[in-house]
């Protein structure tokens, strides 16, 4: 058979692996895959958000600590997030717990990144005139930094779910679910079929991501601040911010 | 006996056995060399791809949007996936490993390429024109050299981030500080999954640092400006 020929075999018997109903059905099935995928990621991001919007507010806000935080970022930007699993679960053992725990720990960085350089650069001069209006610290916060930092904050955080919803497909690696157990389990059987399978729907769910928290943050977004977004529409837009040309906390490439 | 047992457990639990690392100091090297190649040829056909699309993207703005939106997708697509995704067409090579790295620095270069030439001031390129520089030579020997530290910047974020992924590309069998990672997961070794991740963190240090001190070198006008 000639190379055209395989590669047309090839995608029919992926075209069957999708339409075959037990390939969606059951705990192997893509329907469970995809919702462990999901849940983890989204549980992940939330829990990231949680620990680390505090931490950038605070930051940002009293103006101190924001070199030593880039820095750290920078720092964890250059651990590769195949060894922050692995090293996960090599400390708590296998299955999702470690992979949890892996991914609230990526999930953090931009984060808290994005939110403190967001607040530390709100303008100088709303923050006096709000402070003139007798405006307390945290009326200054609330009112005044919040809302115009939240353009930065949404890009902290859909950059953040991005890269935490490409790293649940390596916890598979590591004895946990979600839709990289069709790479890792179809490389070790060499059942390129799934592989290419698992790969497609990786890739669609990403992309979804990034898609859905776009509209999220046109969405969340004031309309006079909407133009302040960094990159604003479409996919790969913050997920491309690059560090040193924007000045703002981005994410590492997953 | 109960000695011996005793000894595998603490033996097994160190974070690092120095005398390992110090009986397989081969073994590390030749895993470092990988990733260093690896990177290397990774940046090189990226560079190749980048420059001569940033300066067409440049020159024809119409055609930046769509380039940026494709390799936006494709820079949104987990490293594994888009490596499984070739698998069954390119097996499991260089190739393919290649392939998926490529990519993603075409989203980084690009950017900094077109960002590096935007910001060439209009006045100099006024001056070019006047002093009678054709279009290709105002190219090469004005704007190309002033976008130098962008270009520059470019290159040191695509090298760290290719850094970082190529511990991915161990999974079919290309080595790397990835299969000192992969191995030490396998045996439950946690010497060989620290060193690998640490020489990692190294390496991507090493780059940055060393291309800020070349962006600086090439860019002497630039003082401290230099993004």
């Amino acid at each position: 058979m000639g190379g055209a020929a395989r590669a047309v075999k090839f995608l029919g018997d992926v075209v069957a692996y999708f339409t075959s109903a037990s390939t969606w059905s059951g705990a192997d099935g893509i329907v469970h895959r995809a919702a462990e995928h999901t849940g983890m990621s989204v549980l992940a991001v939330l829990a990231g958000v949680v620990i680390a919007l505090p931490v950038g507010l605070a930051l940002g806000h009293t103006g101190r600590g924001g070199a030593l935080t880039i820095s750290v970022s920078n720092l964890g930007r250059a651990v590769p997030s195949f060894a922050i699993i692995v090293i996960a679960a090599s400390v708590f053992g296998i299955g999702a717990e470690p992979a949890f725990i892996a991914l609230v720990a990526l999930a953090i960085p931009p984060i808290v990144t994005n939110t403190y350089v967001a607040i530390d650069g709100v303008d100088t001069d709303a923050k006096d005139a709000a402070r003139g209006l007798g405006y307390t610290g945290g009326q200054l916060l609330r009112r005044v930094e919040m809302p115009l930092a939240l353009p930065l904050i949404m890009a902290g955080i859909r950059t953040s779910a991005v890269q935490v919803v490409a790293t649940a497909t390596l916890a598979a690696l590591v004895g946990w679910g979600g839709l990289g157990r069709y790479i890792i389990d179809g490389l070790a059987t060499r059942d390129f079929v799934e592989v290419f399978a698992g790969a497609l729907l990786v890739a669609l769910l990403s992309i979804a991501t990034e898609v859905v928290l776009a509209g999220v943050q046109r969405v969340i977004v004031p309309r006079g601040l909407r133009r302040a977004a960094v990159g604003g529409a479409g996919a790969g837009g913050e997920v491309a911010t690059l560090p040193g040309v924007a000045g703002a906390g981005h994410g590492a490439k997953r | 006996m109960d000695a011996t047992v005793a000894e595998m457990l603490s033996a097994a639990d160190p974070w690092i056995r120095w005398d390992w690392v110090a009986s397989h100091g081969d073994v590390i090297l030749q895993r470092l060399r990988e990733h260093v190649e690896l990177t290397l040829i990774t940046l090189a056909i990226g560079l190749l791809i980048s420059l001569p699309l940033g300066v067409i993207c440049w020159r024809f703005r119409r055609l930046y949007p769509p380039v940026l939106g494709v390799t936006g997708v494709i820079y949104t697509i987990p490293s594994l996936a888009l490596l499984a995704f070739l698998i069954p067409f390119t097996g499991l090579t260089t190739t393919t490993a290649v392939i998926p790295l490529v990519s993603y620095t075409l989203l980084i270069l690009v950017r900094n390429v077109v960002a590096g030439l935007d910001a060439v001031p209009a006045e100099v390129r006024d001056s070019a024109r006047g002093m009678g520089f054709g279009r290709a030579r105002e190219l090469v020997a004005i704007d190309l050299p002033l976008a130098i530290p962008a270009i520059f910047a470019g290159i040191r974020i695509a090298a760290v981030t290719t850094i970082g992924l190529i511990t991915v590309t161990a999974l079919i069998g290309e080595g790397g500080l990835g299969q000192l990672i992969l191995d030490g997961l396998y045996r439950d070794f946690r010497t060989e999954l620290v060193i690998g991740t640490q020489l990692c963190v190294v390496l991507s240090t090493v780059v940055e640092v060393g291309f800020r001190g070349i962006e600086r070198a090439l860019t002497p006008w630039a003082g401290r400006r230099a993004p």
